[in-house]
């Protein structure tokens, strides 16, 4: 009888913990998921700022006005062929 | 106490309370039974259509790389606001903001949302900016959000706008070098699935549908600089020239790759709005025409083969007129007797013809056709155009004779080149091709190294002094080429006063790399030959190319030698 007794109420006892334990599971899942969501949102920015960035380095680093700045604010050119002097690696 | 209380309360009121709560228990008991037993299924599932969403995953589309990994098509992410038109239209007070905040009329956002009513999902407005993303969302309206999407963006715009082409409004490849990788390039975009709160808000992940599997990367045969120091050039000539259009392309010579191709008009891919479709057509390849004098270089090749001439075999082309089945062949004046390199050098249409008049009758037609005349180069274009070579048995005498000059056949910019490539590359014709590194081992032998090698030569003298193409020399290098300077075909004959002018060449002819062609269309104004035309913009290009790619300078004359210093040596 009293082996019964204190049987039913161990698994009582368990039953209650393991409820607890969902509720922190549960707790915890969510936390999670909220940061989750978080860092989503922030690699989402990230690649939108990574894409912005590539577009603004190839805007700069176009041809015509890498040419342009060189010719007229640096008033550079190319030099004559005769005024060159090749170096060839041994 | 309690005698007296049980005896005040009586037994009739007492019945009905413990009844009406009896009623009352029933009652929910009831309920409980019929909402978790009998219709559970339907409620479970109303709840799943209102709250489980299956929402995309976005993949990019994978870039365009220049053989040196610069970017030449990148797709970079974008905003773009949706709308669920349940809690919109519950919200229409909210409207005139979110209009201005999407920057489109009132009436517009009315009527596209009441039209999608019953629906879940609409666009409002697709590829925003950031900052415009994040006023709209910033408003808090009821059932607007935002989705990644992405927009391609050409850095080099219209420098290579015909070769790479463009996409349509969901990334699918429309024209160009995007419709012909599509597959390769396109992403394949995933989904999941997520329970949503009544505000369109994500609450929890359920499960991964399809994973999302971005797009690959693609690098091309083109070399960036080379491309634009074309573009500039090309554009240049045309405008100088009044010409109506023009293209050129740069192969290399051994492996095939296409390292330049540029045409005018051009357009910008960038720009949505920006095409016509005249100007959208990569005419270096999709367009065909008579190559006129260019071709001679091909006569004389055939005519090396047969072994019925050698190099320094004479012809005579005097009195500067030949007389073929009623037609007359004559050149621009009395050559007299010229060896076989003088045809190529003084573009002698009357030579050309003789020499093709006295091959076998198949010869002339055998390696033009090898060297892949009429015959679409394979590259994978869309849209190439295979150009045009009669069959062999149809040749008249008349056709024989002009077509030894480049009359009565079609060849595209790009076909040209590579012709030209194989006889830069010792006779093997090479595989084109847009990818990097090409197939070096795919050339196919179209004629004898040792013709090859002649004809290179001649093709050296007439860019020397006294050759018609002496403005493509290019300062320290020794460059080989020909002119052209073909009639354009009008109705019934050929325009005495249109021209188109050629040339095709390569560099350095000790050991070529480069092989080139370039055609300007009508040109206007005094100038208009090839010589005049197309051959100094050939040695601008091909010039910019040979520094750019480091190739050493073969045509140093003898004193010059001496400027050749070796890094770490004595100076």
């Amino acid at each position: 009888m009293i082996g019964e007794r204190s049987i039913a109420f161990g698994l009582g006892v368990v039953v209650l913990l393991s409820a607890l334990a969902v509720v922190d599971a549960q707790h915890r899942s969510r936390a999670l998921f909220v940061e989750l969501q978080a860092l989503e949102a922030e690699a989402a920015e990230l690649e939108t700022e990574w894409g912005r960035l590539q577009l603004e380095q190839s805007t700069w680093a176009t041809h015509g006005r890498i040419e342009r700045i060189a010719r007229e604010e640096l008033d550079m050119r190319l030099p004559e062929f005769d005024s060159a002097e090749i170096v060839v690696l041994p | 106490m309690t005698r007296k209380h049980t005896q005040w309360i009586q037994p009739g009121r007492r019945r009905f309370v413990l009844g009406a709560c009896g009623l009352l228990a029933g009652a929910l008991g009831a309920r409980a039974v019929d909402l978790q037993l009998l219709r559970s299924d339907f409620l479970r599932n109303q709840a799943r259509v209102r709250h489980v969403r299956s929402v995309p995953l976005s993949a990019h589309r994978g870039m365009f790389l220049d053989r040196n990994g610069e970017p030449l098509a990148i797709s970079t992410p974008v905003w773009s606001i949706w709308g669920d038109p349940g809690p919109l239209l519950a919200a229409r007070e909210l409207w005139p903001t979110l209009a201005s905040a999407l920057d489109m009329p009132l009436e517009r956002l009315a009527e596209r949302v009441t039209a999608a009513a019953g629906r879940e999902f609409i666009w409002l407005r697709r590829r925003l900016t950031p900052s415009a993303t994040e006023r709209v969302l910033d408003l808090g309206v009821p059932g607007v959000g935002r989705r990644r999407e992405y927009r391609r963006y050409y850095p080099t715009a219209e420098v290579s706008g015909h070769v790479l082409g463009f996409t349509g409004i969901d990334d699918q490849g429309r024209e160009g070098l995007e419709l012909a990788y599509d597959d390769w390039l396109q992403g394949h975009p995933g989904r999941k699935r997520v329970v949503i709160d009544r505000l369109g808000r994500r609450i929890s992940d359920l499960e991964l549908i399809r994973e999302a599997v971005p797009g690959r990367d693609l690098t091309l045969s083109i070399d960036r600089r080379m491309q634009y120091l074309a573009y500039r050039e090309l554009k240049a000539t045309v405008q100088h020239h009044g010409a109506t259009s023009g293209s050129m392309v740069i192969l290399d010579v051994h492996t095939g790759e296409i390292l330049a191709m540029v045409n005018q008009p051009a357009f910008n891919p960038n720009d949505g709005r920006d095409r016509a479709s005249a100007d959208l057509r990569n005419r270096a390849v999709t367009d065909s025409f008579e190559p006129g004098s260019t071709m001679k270089t091909f006569t004389i090749a055939a005519a090396l083969e047969s072994g019925q001439y050698q190099p320094e075999t004479s012809v005579f082309t005097a009195p500067g007129t030949l007389r073929v089945g009623g037609h007359t062949i004559s050149d621009y004046r009395d050559l007299g007797e010229l060896d076989v390199g003088g045809i190529l050098r003084k573009s002698s249409n009357v030579g050309a013809s003789r020499v093709a008049l006295s091959l076998e009758q198949h010869e002339l037609w055998r390696l033009f056709s090898r060297c892949g005349v009429g015959e679409s180069t394979g590259s994978g274009f869309p849209g190439e155009a295979g150009g045009k070579l009669l069959p062999a048995g149809s040749w008249s005498q008349v056709e024989t004779a002009t077509m030894a000059f480049g009359y009565g056949m079609a060849v595209t910019p790009l076909q040209l080149a590579r012709a030209y490539a194989a006889i830069a590359a010792d006779g093997v014709l090479p595989e084109v091709t847009f990818h990097k590194g090409g197939r070096p081992d795919a050339g196919e032998r179209v004629m004898s190294r040792e013709t090859a090698q002649a004809v290179r030569h001649m093709l050296e003298s007439a860019v020397a002094p006294g050759g018609t193409g002496v403005r493509a020399a290019v300062p320290g290098y020794r460059v080989a080429g020909k002119t052209g300077t073909a009639h354009m075909a009008a109705a019934g004959g050929y325009a005495a006063d249109r021209y188109r002018a050629l040339f095709a060449g390569f560099a350095p002819a000790s050991e070529p790399r480069l092989a080139a062609v370039v055609v300007i269309d009508e040109p206007q104004g005094e100038e208009f030959y090839g010589g005049q035309v197309a051959a100094p913009l050939f040695a601008r290009v091909i010039g910019g190319s040979l520094r750019l790619l480091d190739i050493r300078p073969d045509g140093l004359e003898v004193p010059d030698e001496q400027r050749l210093r070796t890094a770490g040596g004595a100076t």
